[in-house]
């Protein structure tokens, strides 16, 4: 059979070859970058630097910069850590949002899948506890991109702080985190061509952050233990990368999702596609077969070399409709007919090809079982 | 990428190779004898990391395709590595980001989930700072938490344990080897004892996993934290182990896609995954081994120093004692002085977390060491890549830094007329 085809980037990304070399050679250096021998002192300051160069890369005050084990982690250090009362999440956030507060309020979206300001505004207005709000850039199964910056502006009329997941959104769209203005974003490497177990949250000198994980005192008593020097490497080298590749791979990749759905589209005018109204991240597409289950074309997709995803990677692989196309008011036999396909810095023109023939191929046996 | 040529970058940790161009025996310099605060990552760990990075790079939680199988499938392999280090199941290890993380949610979890009930928890106060400190946020949610002092040897005194254990005590959290003075725990007989009474056993294990044998069946350990940075595996990883029967139940303190059993969310990191199990197999293969060879090397580096040099202190006990650690200090010399005439030693006058801070370690403060003493305490982590070349070298190092500081002293000079400084009468200014 063919090399597979991979196209579930939003899942997680193959590290870039700059990146992975930047690990291999961190990996050995024996130094704990809080002794304060020269070992221990190399090691400091090669993390300062990657610190700088990360910060530099979503033009973001250093200093504000946290490293985490990850989003996952950073969601919760941001959400746990300011310590707000009240919590208003978009009802599309990651689990790893709706999780560390079960009991938080859901801001509704429209069917277009962008968060509804005006629901926002009016949640805000009808309880004045000091809020939270969490918002993220660009939705993980439809590459919806939230107005985040509307929505920081009606937050800071109310006095409310903004989180921001801005975890697919790095190095698939513009992302400047001094200009968005958000209190507290957080960012994975492993969705860029990073090393998975490492990430951070941005939080502004104006937040005072409760930590989640006691100890030693590292990241300025934000994050306490030892740091992920390889990881943390890795990510400011695919950050850079990433970042500095945004506009040309959001163009190329752009071509491709398109011409992906222009083939869709041809061969199955009854596909439905998600989002397509709504400003999208270029490598995002979410769409639903009517009467073929989300499950049954990914298993077919997979034996025949391709992967994508029916909704996000995560938990125990039980299939249950996503919540995301449910919020947007996409009714549940249709949403559990969805896909996603999310390509990335290793996608290229065969992989659509690959992508057509294999879908086109399982649809006649599938709709005759 | 040349995983060899890599390692010896950092020529100091090289496999004992000489300096070629310099004197006879010379080891490279600097030597790094700081094992205790983090080790440099086995190129054979490296080397099965590497291929999770890049052509099997999955999310071992997609669980609809090839890439994601083959990630779970390494995942699955490391946490059976893992688990048979400690005599564990692998349906009780939890990966974490290392051992803070482990040692939070061991702690907090338990306690957030049975304070209810049960509201009281012990820990030493020679505990690693992170056990601290979870413990001290606790105290701020309502929970009561005992301090217990350690014996004169660093050991935990029993009796005063049995005595502290109430039936509102969840948790006894209690390190299996301290990082600053490297005792060993009687950890068989704290389980056996935290069995009887009801209360589960935690042991930050972040030292002694791979260095000294554990079984948490035969110690009665009801739940240990891991560190991969520790023993020879990559940094960012960590695991909890979390026993099943009777099954310990704690609350998540990271919530999300509910990955690990629910116990911790996030994407789990496959190649630091894969390299905290290989670094497990390897440290088990080589364990008894390891072990004969650093204590020799330690003894050597103890009896070199104290055959040549009067009025230097063991700190904790000499006998339950992680092979690779020695921590001494050094009476008539000045701690900063000495840190400086042995900076061709990379060693730590503290644990790493604290060691920029100029305070005295309170390890030793709790052990009774004088303030003075304490202050020129040395800790020397021998590891894996330590040669003997290297200890005969730190030996002559230490032994003529502490002979010129004390040349220079004039508390030397009167303890040497028999003079007792503590009687001195100091003029007041």
């Amino acid at each position: 059979m063919n090399q597979p085809v991979y196209m579930d980037y939003n899942a997680t990304a193959p590290v870039f070859p700059a990146a992975a070399a930047a690990m291999g050679e961190a990996l050995t250096i024996a130094g704990n970058p809080s002794s304060v021998h020269g070992f221990g002192r190399a090691a400091h300051k090669a993390m300062e630097d990657a610190r700088e160069r990360l910060a530099a890369a979503i033009e973001a005050d250093a200093r504000g910069i946290v490293f985490t084990s990850g989003a996952t982690e950073a969601n919760n250090l941001a959400i746990h850590g300011a310590g707000r009362p009240r919590i208003l999440v978009s009802a599309i956030e990651h689990d790893s949002v709706r999780g560390v507060s079960p009991t938080a309020e859901l801001v509704p979206v429209h069917r277009s899948g962008e968060v509804d300001l005006a629901a926002l505004e009016r949640m805000l207005g009808a309880d004045r506890r000091p809020a939270l709000v969490s918002l993220m850039l660009a939705n993980n199964e439809t590459g919806v991109v939230q107005p985040v910056a509307d929505a920081i502006e009606i937050a800071q009329r109310y006095g409310a702080l903004v989180h921001c997941d801005a975890v697919q959104a790095l190095g698939r769209m513009l992302l400047n985190v001094a200009a968005l203005g958000a209190d507290l974003v957080s960012l994975s490497a492993h969705k860029i061509g990073g090393p998975a177990g490492v990430g951070a949250l941005y939080v502004k000198d104006t937040v005072a952050l409760k930590p989640v994980l006691a100890g030693g005192g590292q990241e300025r008593g934000r994050r306490a233990g030892t740091e992920n020097l390889p990881g943390i490497l890795g990510f400011a080298a695919a950050a850079e990368i990433a970042v500095a590749q945004q506009p040309a791979e959001a163009a190329r990749l752009g071509a491709l999702r398109d011409d992906l759905e222009a083939r869709i589209g041809a061969a199955r005018p009854d596909a439905t596609l998600f989002g397509i109204e709504s400003p999208r991240l270029a490598n995002t597409s979410c769409v639903a077969l009517p009467g073929v289950a989300s499950e049954r074309q990914v298993i077919a997709l997979d034996l025949a070399g391709v992967a994508v995803s029916a909704g996000a990677a995560c938990s125990s692989g039980k299939v249950r409709a996503s919540a995301v196309l449910g919020a947007m008011g996409v009714p549940a036999a249709l949403a559990a007919s969805a896909i996603r396909v999310s390509l990335g810095w290793q996608s290229k023109a065969e992989d659509i090809d690959r992508f057509m023939a294999a879908w086109t191929g399982i649809l006649s046996p599938l709709l005759a079982a | 990428m040349n995983v060899e040529a890599t390692t010896v970058v950092n020529g100091a940790v090289g496999k004992g190779g000489l300096d070629n161009g310099g004197g006879r025996n010379r080891p490279h310099t600097p030597i790094y004898l700081d094992y205790q605060a983090t080790t440099p990552t086995d190129p054979r760990v490296v080397e099965a990391m590497l291929p999770y990075f890049t052509e099997k790079f999955g999310n071992p939680h997609s669980r609809n395709h090839a890439f994601g199988w083959e990630a779970e499938e390494a995942v699955e392999k490391a946490r059976e590595q893992v688990a048979a280090i400690i005599g564990a199941d692998p349906r009780e290890i939890v990966f974490t980001s290392g051992a803070t993380e482990s040692n939070n949610l061991a702690i907090k979890g338990v306690m957030r989930f049975h304070k209810d009930r049960k509201n009281h928890m012990i820990t030493l106060v020679t505990e690693h700072k992170c056990v601290l400190d979870s413990a001290r946020h606790l105290e701020m949610e309502g929970v009561e938490v005992t301090y217990l002092p350690v014996q004169q040897n660093g050991l935990v005194d029993m009796a005063v344990l049995a005595a502290a254990i109430t039936p509102k005590t969840a948790l006894v959290s209690i390190m299996a080897a301290n990082n600053e003075i490297g005792v060993i725990q009687p950890l068989a007989e704290i389980g056996k004892l935290c069995r009887s009474r009801g209360a589960y056993f935690h042991t930050d294990a972040a030292q002694a996993v791979g260095k000294i044998p554990l079984d948490v069946e035969a110690m009665h350990i009801d739940l240990m934290s891991i560190s991969g940075h520790k023993i020879y595996g990559p940094k960012g990883m960590g695991a909890l182990y979390v026993r099943r029967k009777p099954r310990v139940r704690l609350e998540a303190l990271i919530h999300g896609g509910g990955q690990e059993r629910g116990m911790r969310s996030g994407t789990l990191p496959t190649p630091l995954v894969v390299g905290l199990g290989e670094a497990c197999a390897i440290a088990m293969k080589e364990m008894p081994a390891e072990a004969e060879r650093l204590k020799v090397l330690r003894e050597r580096l103890y009896d070199g120093i104290t055959r040549r040099l009067p009025e230097v202190f063991l700190n904790g006990d000499h006998e339950h004692r992680l092979p690779g650690n020695l921590n001494l200090s050094f009476a008539y010399v000045e701690g900063e002085g000495l840190m400086m005439g042995i900076k061709e030693l990379s060693v730590s006058s503290g644990s790493a977390c604290t060691s920029a801070s100029l305070e005295p370690s309170y390890v030793l403060r709790a052990l009774g060491v004088e303030e003075e003493l304490a202050h020129t305490s040395i800790r020397f982590g021998l590891g894996r890549f330590t040669t003997e070349e290297e200890i005969d070298y730190a030996v002559e190092q230490v032994v003529s830094a502490v002979s010129r500081l004390r040349e220079l002293s004039p508390l030397w000079e009167m303890a040497q007329e028999g003079i007792d400084i503590k009687s001195i009468k100091w003029a007041e200014h």
